[in-house]
């Protein structure tokens, strides 16, 4: 299996590839319809995540020594970041999802996704991942 | 219309020159700034005022005798001339100063509400009210025993005006009605509402936050009792406002806060207040929020308000028919009298992707429930896309909107 790091690498190279800020966008949208859809006992008041204006619903499993997370969103772009974030967290060892710092979200210019706080429940979803794998941890 | 033919005796690209943040891009692209209802842009007028202020008077107001505080005092004092002229109040001590439409608001449910609302009294508000003209209201009637009562709208976003008269009654005690709906634009009829409320002997407060910017507010025809806006919203800077209230009313009225300023005499046996209008502004108030208020009114008194509605009208229009164009977009308020708000929502598209989806596009819009969730539950939807226009739009601003709305709605459906 491939390192985190490796993964993020992987990532920022892929999206190095766009000129323009919509492509991007394009490519984020269209990861987030090749998520694999989340079951539907999942998507329940106990699974989401609220943002004051996207909801994502979060299920995490542990499966030995790894945690693995799926998730679903109301919304096209979040999905897409979600699908990103997947990549790199799901089926990880807790001690690593917990010292991951995201860094390459920074290098491909999302940042600004996960600092509007209220708005799109993904800063709220990586605290609850981060909360799983400290369980497990 | 075609922006060729619009009838608009605005010179847009003028007024643009004043309004220096409109002249940048935004990820790669020209701004296109649509989220006026959320606040307005600056122009050079106010900005200047603003930095004369501190280049060349700032000192504390009402105080010192000394040169500085004489000029800040004065140019304080003048603001609020400016905006009892630009209202039409019958004297400045009707003027005063507070940080915004909700503080406004605040303070009459606190003050006037707490002194003279009893159990069993009613208010009334629309369906489509801002959450700051609901809930101080909704606080108040919890702690009097009161009611709140609510005006129901009709699916174009309207007030059902039958509705409301069967609400008044001789329990009626406070109307408080936004002029203009932020979330949809709708201008309510509200000189019909004071007129009906008074004659159960009810106040009425006018939410003017929406309204200011848009039209001429005269608070003598209107006959509201009340009228709060915020500067922001206005051309002003942030953190100022205007309490706007009838003197015998605001006379009757308890203070506010406590504290400096709204004074005669203080001593451990008793205080006694200040008179209108500082006996509502305890403490150093917002003085260079104040002076820029009085610069933006004069500013937009200038520029002529109703050419300013004329030219907001043709882009109401002009955006009305492009966007009603689009395929799959459904407009969210579509009431006959409405102020330059356009609010709306495509088919199996979340309003939050088309929000980033124009702001990669260098264009600013609003998307959300615009701090108005009963009215969201009443159109049975989570939010709405809001593109709302001040006098600098133009034509050409709301082409791109049009181009940068398909291609994000190709990318989303």
């Amino acid at each position: 299996m491939k390192s985190m790091q490796e993964i993020e690498d992987e990532i920022v190279e892929e999206f190095d590839l766009f000129d323009d800020q919509m492509d991007k966008y394009e490519y984020i949208i269209d990861l987030g319809k090749k998520l694999p859809p989340l079951d539907e006992k999942y998507k329940t008041d106990d699974f989401l995540v609220k943002g004051c204006q996207s909801k994502v619903w979060l299920h995490a499993y542990e499966k030995e020594g790894h945690i693995y997370f799926e998730t679903d969103s109301n919304t096209a772009i979040t999905k897409g970041i979600i699908a990103l974030l997947l990549r790199v967290l799901s089926g990880q060892k807790p001690q690593d999802i917990l010292n991951n710092k995201l860094e390459f979200i920074d290098r491909i210019q999302l940042r600004a996704h996960l600092s509007s706080q209220r708005s799109n429940g993904l800063t709220a979803m990586i605290q609850r991942m981060k909360a799983y794998a400290s369980a497990f941890a | 219309m075609k922006p060729e033919t619009a009838t608009t005796a605005l010179d847009v690209n003028k007024i643009r020159e004043q309004f220096p943040i409109l002249h940048q891009q935004v990820n790669g692209k020209p701004l296109v700034y649509l989220d006026n209802a959320a606040t307005s842009q600056k122009p050079l007028a106010v900005i200047n005022t603003i930095k004369d202020y501190y280049e060349r008077y700032n000192s504390n107001i009402h105080r010192g005798a000394h040169h500085l505080a004489q000029l800040a005092t004065e140019a304080y004092e003048n603001a609020r001339l400016t905006v009892a002229k630009h209202i039409s109040a019958k004297t400045e001590r009707e003027i005063n100063f507070v940080r915004g439409t909700t503080e406004a608001i605040n303070l009459v449910a606190s003050t006037y509400g707490r002194k003279f609302i009893t159990s069993g009294d009613e208010i009334i508000i629309t369906a489509m009210e801002h959450h700051s003209n609901i809930v101080p209201w909704q606080m108040l009637c919890e702690e009097k025993g009161a009611t709140l009562k609510v005006i129901p709208i009709n699916d174009k976003g309207e007030i059902i005006f039958e509705e409301y008269l069967k609400l008044l009654n001789d329990k009626t005690k406070i109307v408080s009605i936004a002029y203009v709906s932020n979330a949809l634009g709708t201008i309510h009829p509200v000189k019909e509402v004071i007129t009906e409320a008074h004659k159960v002997g009810a106040v009425v407060f006018v939410d003017g936050a929406q309204a200011m910017p848009h039209m001429q507010v005269d608070v003598q025809e209107l006959d509201c009792d009340f009228l709060g806006f915020s500067g922001h919203k206005v051309f002003a800077g942030t953190g100022i406002g205007i309490l706007y209230g009838k003197e015998s009313l605001l006379k009757a009225m308890p203070p506010y806060m406590g504290g400096g300023e709204m004074i005669k005499s203080v001593s451990f046996a008793g205080t006694t207040y200040n008179d209108l209008p500082y006996k509502f502004e305890a403490g150093t108030p917002h003085i260079e929020g104040g002076i820029s208020l009085g610069a933006a009114l004069t500013y937009i008194q200038a520029v002529g308000l109703d050419k300013i509605a004329a030219h907001e009208h043709a882009l109401l229009q002009y955006g009305t028919e492009k966007l009603s164009a689009i395929d799959g977009l459904r407009l969210v308020g579509t009431a006959q009298n409405k102020s330059s708000v356009i609010s709306f929502l495509v088919d199996n598209v979340h309003s939050y992707d088309l929000g980033v989806l124009l702001n990669q596009q260098g264009i600013a819009i609003r998307t959300g429930h615009h701090c108005c969730q009963p009215l969201m539950d009443r159109f049975k939807i989570e939010g709405t896309c809001r593109a709302s226009f001040a006098f600098y739009n133009t034509f050409e601003e709301i082409d791109i909107l049009e181009a940068a709305l398909k291609r994000a709605i190709s990318m989303l459906a």
